[in-house]
């Protein structure tokens, strides 16, 4: 938790990083920096399908639709913001000449992804509809 | 950008291209709330939610354009924490305007 505490003021005053260790070598920091934007096209999927949910699915229950917008878009928003958590680790990692951090993050969202489809499968077999 | 110091496994061009695919997912993805926000007819709230998420996108192109033009030298330097914060921080105003136009 504390670790956590310290990578957040990190977020905030950017400067501290260049501040310890030695400047990595441009590629690996380039690398980092395309992982981080491929965490953010997932958030980015993620919120894309809680709007698709919500605008293609209108004769499901309210509640249901609602649901499962909001449990994709919950998903988007953590994704987004474990995007730069991560970021800012490696990069303070690769300064200090570090591990990795490693992370059970991607194990969660998989699982969470995983629930959201069996759900929509178990929606539309059983056409679970709101009229 | 100068043949000489050019990286041979172009770094620089990937995370261009890295930037460019993560502007159109948020193009997609500000097109769908645009839609969603003008479904119930263009009222003043529409005009708001529509106003909100192209700043959101408009502000994820500022950042990613920023960032393509520091890849145009041979050793563009590290992302700034600032530009990180600016492209979630829009990533989750669109998914805040997303969960706000539920209800």
């Amino acid at each position: 938790m504390n670790e956590f505490v310290q990578g957040l003021r990190l977020w905030f005053a950017p400067q501290r990083i260049r501040e310890e260790g030695d400047t990595p070598d441009y590629r690996f920091s380039l690398a980092n920096e395309r992982t981080f934007l491929a965490w953010i096209r997932t958030a980015l999927a993620l919120i894309g399908g809680g709007f698709a949910v919500d605008q293609f699915l209108p004769e499901l229950a309210w509640a249901v639709r609602a649901g499962l917008a909001l449990a994709l878009l919950a998903a988007g928003v953590l994704c987004a913001l474990r995007a730069v958590n991560h970021w800012v680790r490696c990069e303070r990692a690769m300064r200090r000449g570090e591990d990795l951090p490693v992370s059970r993050f991607p194990t969660l969202l998989a699982l969470a992804v995983g629930v959201v489809a069996v759900t929509m499968v178990v929606v539309v077999l059983f056409g679970w509809e709101g009229r | 950008m100068t043949t000489a110091g050019r990286d041979p496994g172009l770094q620089p061009e990937r995370t261009r291209l890295a930037w460019r695919r993560t502007t159109l997912s948020c193009t997609v993805v500000a097109l769908l709330a645009v839609k969603q926000a003008l479904h119930g007819g263009a009222g003043p709230a529409a005009i708001v939610a529509v106003s909100l998420s192209a700043l959101a996108w408009l502000g994820f192109l500022w950042v990613a354009h920023l960032r393509v033009l520091g890849m145009g030298t041979a050793r563009p330097r590290p992302l700034s924490a600032r530009g990180a914060l600016t492209a979630a921080a829009c990533t989750v105003a669109l998914a805040v305007f997303a969960a706000a136009m539920l209800f």
